[in-house]
């Protein structure tokens, strides 16, 4: 399929971002093999019959909870045609009917009715060996960690706390600590490149301090701050952890052109942070393979899922949300804050817009094989923690891990 | 009917439209009151009643904030947009104030792209009308296109 360049994990071969056979064994491998995707928040399913529609990886699934309140899911596409049974993102019901022969399925995915099965008038019908329990669908197991949902297609992945390793479950638990969340809003954005690049931006505090210019002139984000990179010993999941400082130039930040030390707001309402985590880290972003971005900055707080579409784009869906005890002031400052964030974020179009610029450049090349590759030096060729910003560990210790599970 | 209110509200739209797409952009900020809020709004949270918006600017400040970000701050590939301002009708009228509803869409031309809908949806407007000056109180855009083609650099 491929062979990896030389240079290992400090090498990143274009092919990775845009051949549909690498494609179609991420999916396999890596969204449907032994992770645990994030699906949604309990709160979005709270009824006993309420169910969510999502994708794990390019894969629509249904995720339900059944008569008893017990969280199940199954793959949203019926046994017979494999027509999509669930139309509407979300809702309530006990059965799921496909709407081409109306084969139904309860909760767990498991068949129960087949109109006709036994023919109309004596004609038709199915064989005498037809079997229902047969034609049950791929079923999910769905497991809840402060009420985010998260399912596997695999029996053989291990519970999510071992899965996520003691330091990112800690952290998961910083924001998800029991309160009950508030979902404040969804952003839906289809962005041409390849989801890597998603992954690789969130895992990459090199380029935070130069690209972002809005949270370097405000002094959310600087690579002359306290912070740190921190992985999972797999490589597969990573955080990375600041804290704010002033808006002022210091010698570290020469380098960084983009510094504009005369930008005032003129209404400084948009950027009023206030503390509300212990410890003194005001930026948490935790990267979970393989498919959620959890971000903590300042007082806005995300959840990005990354749904791949083929090689070359992904839609990432954003859930801002907060807790159901916020009191006004703070929700008004997390859906101010959430300017910064999103498609039109005045931060993060930078992310978005700097992918698409990636996928073009890599596209034209990617064949090109005795060159074609990225280079992550930053900070030497391990992928080990660091403790300052000026590294791409975090993106070696992810490629480290994409090799294992992909066998390349 | 008044005719002429209409012809204002359009020239008003017309005026933003320009503003937008073909500039001075620091222009846009003027047609707001001081006191203001601007919003893009996902259909889907509108209708939801859930309150996330992806640009939210609640005063004049914020949206030249904005645009200085825009024009400073955000890394972007160069575009041209064309907004379509359609089907504008006057809602209700009290005193200096009144509501007025209409349809967009937005088409983005990308360096090397054929064009694109950008943004498709509508205007929610209240408008007031002070010393024989429309300005926009509130600005709320719906947009129906809730996947959004990348980035949304420029206010719709």
């Amino acid at each position: 399929m491929l062979t990896w360049p030389e240079g290992g994990i400090t090498e990143v071969p274009y092919q990775i971002y845009t051949d549909p056979d690498i494609y179609a064994q991420e999916m396999a491998r890596i969204f449907c093999g032994d992770s645990w995707a994030y699906v949604g928040l309990e709160v979005e399913i709270p009824e006993p019959g309420d169910y969510l529609v999502t994708n794990i990886g390019d894969r629509s699934v249904v995720i339900t909870r059944d008569e008893q309140g017990a969280l199940s899911g199954f793959a949203n596409r019926c046994a017979h045609r494999g027509v999509k049974i669930c139309r509407h993102r979300k809702g309530s019901s006990r059965m799921f009917v496909c709407p081409y022969h109306q084969w139904s399925y309860n909760a767990h995915g498991e068949l129960r009715g087949v109109p006709f099965i036994r023919g109309v008038q004596q004609q038709g019908g199915m064989p005498e060996d037809f079997d229902r329990a047969d034609y049950n669908l791929p079923r999910l197991r769905v497991t809840s960690r402060g009420g985010v949902l998260f399912a596997t297609f695999s029996e053989a992945t291990p519970d999510l706390e071992t899965y996520l390793g003691d330091t990112n479950a800690t952290y998961f638990d910083r924001v998800f600590d029991g309160r009950a969340l508030t979902v404040l809003g969804y952003s839906r954005q289809l962005i041409p490149g390849n989801w890597k690049l998603m992954f690789e931006n969130i895992k990459d505090p090199y380029h935070a301090s130069l690209l972002h210019v809005f949270l370097v002139t405000f002094g959310l984000f600087r690579a002359d701050q306290k912070s740190q990179v921190r992985m999972d010993p797999s490589g597969a999941h990573g955080l990375l952890i600041s804290q704010r400082g002033a808006q002022k130039q210091s010698a570290d930040t020469q380098d960084i052109q983009s510094l504009k030390e005369n930008f005032t707001l003129h209404d400084p309402r948009l950027l009023d942070p206030v503390k509300e985590f212990p410890g003194d880290a005001t930026v948490v972003m935790q990267t979970i393979w393989p498919n959620l971005i959890v971000q903590q900055q300042s007082n806005t707080l995300a959840l990005r899922q990354i749904q791949p579409r083929g090689p070359e784009a992904f839609e990432l869906a954003w859930t801002f949300f907060g807790y159901a005890d916020d009191d006004e002031a703070m929700t008004t400052r997390r859906l101010r804050q959430a300017n910064l964030m999103s498609s039109a974020g005045l931060v993060s179009a930078d992310d978005s817009e700097v992918i698409k610029m990636a996928q073009d450049g890599v596209r034209p090349y990617a064949s090109d094989y005795s060159s074609a590759k990225g280079v992550l030096l930053m900070g030497g060729r391990g992928r080990e923690d660091e403790n300052h910003m000026v590294t791409e560990a975090a993106i070696r210790a992810f490629y480290a891990h994409y090799r294992v599970v992909m066998g390349l | 009917m008044n005719l002429e209110l209409q012809w204002r509200v359009e020239e008003l739209l017309a005026r933003y439209a320009q503003v937008l797409d073909d500039g001075p952009l620091e222009a846009w900020p003027e047609l707001f009151t001081e006191q203001c809020l601007y919003q893009i709004i996902p259909r889907d949270n509108f209708d939801a009643g859930l309150p996330l918006a992806i640009m939210r600017c609640e005063s004049r400040g914020m949206l030249m904030d904005r645009v200085r970000s825009v024009q400073e701050t955000i890394v972007f590939e160069p575009r041209y947009l064309r907004h379509h301002i359609t089907n504008v009708r006057i809602g209700q009228v009290e005193g200096s104030r009144l509501e007025a509803v209409s349809h967009y869409s937005v088409i983005e031309v990308l360096p090397d792209s054929l064009p694109h809908i950008l943004s498709v949806g509508r205007y929610l407007d209240v408008l007031e009308d002070r010393d024989g000056v429309l300005r926009f109180l509130e600005k709320r855009v719906v947009y129906d296109s809730v996947l959004v083609p990348n980035s949304i650099i420029y206010p719709l």
